[in-house]
């Protein structure tokens, strides 16, 4: 895979879409699925709301992503429990092409989450009132009302600059930050593993055959 | 033996026992005894890795089948309902036979869903740590394994290093005391469970499922339990292993045999939670108020006692949860207040790693035995595996769901979700013996009801939701 790009701190256009348990299913649905790569996956985001019938291109302009007031859209605001449901790492490598680096919501689900950390999206957790404030504060006008995201910092900053705290544990940080290459950094460790699998053969023999 | 000396939980055990190093900020690196992979995403990330030019650390330990993309009709091949799935098929193949890593392929005897292949082969085992780019991985919880699903990236990691850099979850017991009552199964336990704490109710947590309605469950109803672990939003779910889990083990392909099943048995043995051991959370439920139990909604929370009425969204205080039952009535075509049961349906499906085990076909064709399935429904049982497949023929229960009217087929994840193969249809409904209700998951516009294979069973019969009747106990 190619390196990431690290991610300090975003400005962008951020886009509500406020609904609980939002699933992977529906961020790209299997049948979008359609290549063994981890390209071409953007215009399957969210294609059951996001166009007309099932397998169309044909917008729909009911949907939130579709409104040109939200286009060039970096930033999602969502429900609790984001990205619940299927493994599937092509619900993030899509929400990536399409442009997101940051999700705002209050929970995600955990293997989702580890997904965007390896992926270079930025996954903020803050509580239900504070999102839908941000919803507000953007709403109107989103491209003029844009939100930062400060990574080092651990802040969201409203248009207005009114800084909303969020913590991160301190190894997503750093992955997110540096674009780390983890399985290099763990390799590293090499020493470790063997020791740890010269005793684990002792006792439990039956794993290792 | 295992290095803890205080009152530990199960899961305390666990991850002493595969912690290789702790990596600070709440991180360890935690050995991994078995990677499996499927053509959907272990494909990608067996490429990611020859793309990389990383080697696998160790081939003996990783495994894959075919199950989520190949078809399920008689007479399948690399061919799919689903287009560009042969591409899935071939480029697996070649990934597998590259990586020198035991493939269970589209014709193999012992090919079938991954969560259903890797207990019945002894490849997961009590205690050991199995990680799958699918979140159903947690279904081997039920053998009292460490098991989780993970992304593709992950996987990579995985087969690269033997090792996941993993935050320990937080521990959560929960409870199920006392009786089922009769009729009433491990999926009405999940479901019921998820119904009551939300969806979300297990985020953070790893669950460990206790008490005398778990131990009496089989490991085939206990992986049904744990499968939809992750349906409550939790890191896994497991049953401490004890004889039952140790029995199920013996004589399996992969398992240990001799010496070497003395010593993991005694290891095994060790496998429990202390006595005195605190658990971050408690739940503690009543099993023999558990009724048979069937999903209303698009997410599994949406779960009812058939026999109650749908709820009414004005009745939620939360706007979030009302928000999304709103939404979920329009999607199912349902009205708040009304009666889920006598609700006719268009089809009917077994099978998942949820519900596709022989237990699982053996409580259906009890119930289906001289009974049709109602004019108008669609119904097909699919095996969870071809051993699976093979043992039921044995018995002759495919020619009870034959006769009942059920298609039957090849082993597979099949119509569990829809990836632009086959599907019921949009604006059908269907009960179904799967784990997610979604929308769209089994086919655009496809209304899901989730609910235990005997009820799927009851249901395809009547052509309307319905629980089975209560059996007549011989006196």
């Amino acid at each position: 895979m190619e390196p990431l790009s690290p991610l300090r701190r975003h400005t962008g256009i951020a886009v509500p879409l406020l609904r609980n348990n939002i699933d992977t299913d529906a961020i790209i649905p299997s049948r979008e699925m359609k290549r063994v790569s981890k390209h071409g996956l953007g215009e399957g985001l969210f294609a059951a709301w996001r166009y007309t019938l099932p397998g169309s291109r044909e917008a729909d302009p009911a949907f939130i992503l579709n409104d040109p007031a939200y286009r060039g859209a970096s930033i999602l605001l969502a429900g609790a429990n984001f990205g619940c449901g299927s493994s599937r790492e092509h619900a993030v490598w899509a929400l990536h092409e399409y442009g997101f680096r940051v999700i705002i919501a209050p929970s995600f689900g955990s293997i989702f989450y580890s997904n965007c950390v390896r992926n270079g999206i930025l996954p903020v957790e803050l509580d239900e009132a504070a999102i839908a404030r941000l919803a507000g504060a953007v709403a109107g006008d989103p491209a003029g009302r844009p939100l930062t995201v400060d990574l080092e910092a651990g802040q969201v900053l409203d248009p207005e600059g009114r800084a909303l705290g969020f913590t991160i544990n301190p190894g997503h940080r750093r992955m997110l930050m540096e674009g780390l290459d983890v399985i290099g950094l763990t390799l590293e460790r090499a020493a470790d593993i063997d020791a740890f699998e010269q005793a684990d053969r002792q006792r439990r023999p039956w794993i290792y055959r | 033996m295992l290095p803890v000396t205080m009152a530990s939980t199960l899961l305390d055990k666990l991850w002493a026992l595969h912690c290789v190093a702790d990596l600070g900020d709440g991180e360890s690196l935690l050995n991994i005894d078995r990677v499996f992979l499927h053509e959907r995403t272990g494909s990608i990330a067996l490429q990611g890795l020859a793309d990389a030019g990383r080697a696998l650390r160790d081939p003996g330990r990783v495994f894959c089948t075919m199950d989520h993309i190949v078809d399920t009709y008689p007479g399948r091949g690399d061919e799919t309902a689903m287009p560009s799935g042969r591409d899935f098929i071939v480029a697996t193949r070649a990934a597998a036979r590259e990586a020198g890593i035991r493939l269970f392929d589209v014709r193999d005897p012992q090919q079938g869903i991954v969560h259903v292949i890797s207990p019945e082969l002894g490849i997961a085992l009590p205690g050991s740590t199995v990680v799958c780019p699918d979140s159903h991985t947690c279904t081997l919880g039920g053998l009292g394994a460490l098991a989780w699903g993970i992304g593709s990236t992950e996987a990579e990691h995985a087969m690269a290093t033997g090792t996941l850099r993993v935050r320990k979850p937080r521990s959560l017991r929960v409870t199920f005391d006392g009786e089922l009552a009769p009729g009433v199964t491990a999926k009405d336990m999940i479901l019921h469970l998820i119904g009551r704490e939300g969806a979300g109710g297990g985020a953070g947590h790893a669950v460990e499922f206790a008490g005398n309605a778990v131990r009496a469950l089989s490991v085939e109803a206990r992986m049904t339990l744990c499968n939809m672990a992750v349906e409550f939003s939790a890191f896994t779910g497991f049953v401490a292993p004890d004889a039952t889990a140790a029995a199920y083990v013996e004589g399996r392909e992969y398992a240990p045999s001799g010496s070497e099943l003395a010593l993991a048995r005694a290891h095994w043995r060790e496998l429990f939670s202390d006595v005195d051991a605190r658990f971050d959370r408690e739940l503690v439920i009543d099993a023999s108020a558990i009724a048979p139990t069937v999903t209303w909604g698009t997410s599994p929370e949406h779960c009812l006692p058939i026999g109650e009425p749908v709820p009414d969204p004005a009745s939620e205080a939360d706007p979030a949860r009302r928000e999304g039952m709103r939404k979920a009535l329009g999607y199912m075509g349902l009205a708040p207040g009304q009666q889920l049961a006598g609700l006719p349906i268009d089809g009917a499906f077994i099978g998942s790693c949820t519900n596709s085990r022989l237990s699982d076909l053996r409580a259906a064709a009890d119930f289906l035995r001289g009974k049709r399935v109602a004019p108008g429904v669609s119904a097909v049982c699919v095996p969870g595996s071809t051993t699976v497949k093979r043992a039921a023929e044995a018995e002759g229960i495919d020619r009870v769901f034959r006769d009942a009217g059920f298609s039957w087929r090849e082993a597979g994840c099949s119509m569990c979700f829809y990836a632009g193969g086959e599907t019921f249809g949009a604006g059908k409904r269907v009960i179904s013996s799967t784990n997610r209700n979604f929308e769209g998951r089994q086919g655009p516009g496809t209304r899901t009801h989730l609910a235990s294979p005997v009820t799927v069973a009851a249901s395809a019969v009547a052509g309307h939701i319905t629980r089975a009747e209560r059996r007549v106990e011989a006196a």
